[in-house]
C-alpha cells in the first residue's frame, strides 16, 4: 500500500462523506454518497480486497444509489431548510455521534495497530482473491450465506405482494 | 521499476487514444453506413484543399469544431454544478472501462515481458461490468439537472433500462465465467487457443460453446449502449432528444462521444468473451498449428502483430455491426423492452448459468 495514494483517497473521502451530511439539495447529497462508497472501494483496493471493491460498486454505487436517486426524483423532493428547532433530536444525534467517536479513538489507541484488533497485521496468502473468498463463503459461512439469500427472497416476495395489494 | 511504470504509462496512453479516435471513426461511419443505408450520399460538403476524403473531413474535422466553438448553454432553473457533472460522469467510466481488455499475449523485448493489457486485473471482468453501471448515473444527473420534462422522463427512462439489462449481461457474463474458470479477461482470452476437439477443428472460441450467453450478451449490451432498437431514453419524436436535449457543445459532444466508446467496450467485450479475443485461429506463441498436425513458424514479433492485428479486425466487425443494426431496426414500445429484458432475456440468462452448471458438473464427474 502506498500511504500518499492512500491518504489522498482518505482525505476525498472523508470531504464527500461530509458533503453527504452538509448538502442542503437531496440530489447533491445523494452523489455524495455515491462518491463517498466509490471512493471506499479505493480504499478497498489498496488493502488487496479486489473482489470486494468492485461488488461495492457494483451493488451500492451502480445499483441500490440509482433506486436512491430515482425516488428523490420521482417525488421531486426540494432542499432541506436549515433545520434551527428540534433540540432534542440534535441531542441525540451528538450523543450517538459521540459515543461512535470515542469507540474509534479507544479502539485505535488502546491497541495501537491493526494486530491489536485480533488481526494479524500479515496478509496471508491469496487474500482478497475470489477463489479463496468463495471457498471460505461456501465451506465456513455456507448457513448465513444460505439464510441470507432466503431473507432477500422473502423481501422480494414482500414488495411484490405490498406492490400488488391496491390494485386488484 | 520506473521502466515499468513508463511501461505502463505509454500502454495506458495508447489504448486510451486508440479508444478516443475509434469513438470519432464511428461517427464516420455511422454517418456514411447510414447514408448507404438510406440510399443517400451523406456528408460530403466539407474539403481541406479540394479533399473530402468520403466526408472524413466533415466528421473528424468539421463536427468537433463546431461543437467546440458553439455556445454552451445551461438551462434557466438547472443545477449548474451537477449539470456540467452529469457528461463527466458518463464519460469517465466508459473510458476507463477499456483498460483491462487485452489487446495482445504478450511482447518479449530482450528480457522484459510486457502484457499486452493497460491493467491486469484477477477481477476484471466485474471491473468492466462495475464502470458501466457508473455510467447510469451521467443519464440520470444529465435528466435531473437540465430542468426539463423531456430530459428527466429520459433520465428515468434510461436507469430503468441500463439496470433491468445490466441483470442479463450480468449472468450471461456470469456463464463465461463459469466456463473459463476465471474473472481475468486476459486468462479467458488464453482459455480460447487451440481447437474444440480433434475431430471439429473449430477454433475453441466461447462462442461455440456458449451461442445462447452470446445471443444474450450482445442484445443486453446493446440495450446498455441505449441505441436503436434500444434509444428509448433519447427516443427523438417523444421526447427531443431524451437525458441531452438540454446541452450543447462540448457537453453535448461528450455524451455523444461517450455512446460511440460504449459500442466499442461492447465490441470488445463480446470479442474477449466469445471470439477469442486476440487469438489467431491456430496461432500458438510458436507458430501455426495446423489442425492437420503441420507447424508453420512463424517470429515472436509477427505473432503478436498477427494477434493485434486479429484483435482489431474483430473488434471492428462488431463495431460495424452494431451500428449496421441501429440503422436497420425500428425502435421498441417501452412495454416491450421492458418484457424483452424481464421475461425474455433474464430467465434465458438464468437457464444458461443452469445449463453450463449442469454440463460442467456431468464432464467432471465423468
Amino acid at each position: 500500500m502506498s500511504l500518499p495514494l492512500f491518504l489522498v483517497f482518505a482525505a476525498l473521502l472523508v470531504v464527500s462523506a461530509l458533503g453527504v451530511i452538509l448538502q442542503r439539495s437531496p440530489v447533491r447529497s445523494a452523489m455524495s454518497l455515491v462518491s463517498t462508497l466509490f471512493l471506499l472501494a479505493a480504499v478497498f483496493v489498496f488493502l488487496d480486497a479486489h473482489l470486494v471493491a468492485l461488488l461495492q460498486i457494483i451493488v451500492y454505487a451502480g445499483a441500490i444509489m440509482v433506486l436512491f436517486l430515482f425516488v428523490i426524483m420521482l417525488l421531486n423532493l426540494q432542499s432541506e431548510p436549515r433545520e434551527t428547532g428540534r433540540v432534542g433530536f440534535r441531542l441525540v444525534a451528538a450523543l450517538a455521534g459521540s459515543f461512535l467517536a470515542l469507540e474509534v479513538i479507544q479502539l485505535t489507541r488502546a491497541k495501537g495497530t491493526v494486530a491489536g484488533l485480533g488481526m494479524s497485521g500479515a496478509v496471508p496468502e491469496g487474500f482478497g482473491l475470489t477463489e479463496t473468498l468463495g471457498e471460505r463463503l461456501f465451506t465456513h459461512y455456507l448457513l448465513p450465506f444460505e439464510i441470507t439469500s432466503v431473507l432477500l427472497l422473502v423481501a422480494v416476495i414482500g414488495a411484490v405482494v405490498l406492490a400488488k395489494r391496491h390494485t386488484s | 521499476m520506473a521502466l515499468e511504470i513508463g511501461i505502463a504509462a505509454i500502454k495506458a496512453l495508447v489504448v486510451l487514444l486508440m479508444v478516443l479516435q475509434l469513438a470519432g471513426t464511428l461517427g464516420w461511419v455511422e454517418r456514411k453506413g447510414s447514408a448507404l443505408i438510406q440510399d443517400r450520399i451523406g456528408s460530403n460538403r466539407a474539403a481541406v484543399f479540394g479533399f473530402a476524403g468520403a466526408g472524413l473531413v466533415n466528421t473528424l474535422m468539421c463536427d468537433p469544431l463546431k461543437f467546440i466553438t458553439k455556445e454552451d448553454v445551461v438551462p434557466a432553473g438547472a443545477d449548474r454544478l451537477l449539470h456540467l457533472l452529469a457528461p463527466c460522469v458518463n464519460l469517465f467510466p466508459a473510458l476507463v472501462a477499456f483498460a483491462v481488455i487485452p489487446f495482445g499475449d504478450v511482447l518479449q523485448i530482450g528480457d522484459q515481458t510486457i502484457n499486452l493489457q493497460v491493467a491486469p486485473m484477477n477481477v476484471g471482468v466485474l471491473y468492466v461490468l462495475a464502470m458501466v453501471s457508473l455510467g447510469v448515473y451521467g443519464v440520470v444527473l444529465g435528466g435531473w439537472a437540465s430542468n426539463n420534462r423531456w430530459s428527466l422522463l429520459g433520465g428515468i427512462r434510461g436507469s430503468a433500462q441500463m439496470i433491468s439489462y445490466e441483470l442479463a449481461v450480468g449472468l450471461a457474463v456470469v456463464s463465461m465465467v463459469m466456463t473459463y474458470g476465471s474473472l481475468d479477461l486476459q486468462a479467458m482470452a488464453r482459455a480460447q487457443s487451440g481447437v474444440v476437439a480433434s475431430w471439429l477443428p473449430l477454433p475453441a472460441w466461447g462462442i461455440f460453446y456458449q451461442p445462447l450467453a452470446f445471443l444474450v450478451f450482445l442484445c443486453g449490451g446493446i440495450a446498455e449502449s441505449k441505441r436503436v432498437p434500444f434509444d428509448l431514453p433519447e427516443a427523438e419524436s417523444e421526447l427531443v432528444s431524451g437525458y441531452f436535449t438540454e446541452y450543447s457543445g462540448v457537453k453535448h459532444l461528450m455524451f455523444f462521444m461517450t455512446d460511440f466508446i460504449e459500442i466499442i467496450i461492447v465490441s470488445g467485450m463480446v470479442v474477449t468473451l466469445f471470439f477469442g479475443g486476440w487469438q489467431v485461429p491456430y496461432l500458438m506463441r510458436d507458430g501455426f498449428h495446423l489442425p492437420w498436425g503441420s507447424l508453420i513458424a512463424v517470429p515472436h514479433l509477427l505473432v503478436t502483430l498477427l494477434q493485434l492485428v486479429s484483435f482489431a479486425v474483430k473488434v471492428l466487425f462488431f463495431c460495424w455491426l452494431q451500428i449496421m443494426i441501429r440503422w436497420t431496426l425500428p425502435r421498441f414500445r417501452y412495454d416491450q423492452l421492458m418484457r424483452l429484458g424481464w421475461k425474455g432475456l433474464l430467465p434465458l440468462g438464468l437457464a444458461n448459468v443452469v445449463l453450463t452448471a449442469a454440463i460442467i458438473l456431468a464432464v467432471q464427474s465423468r
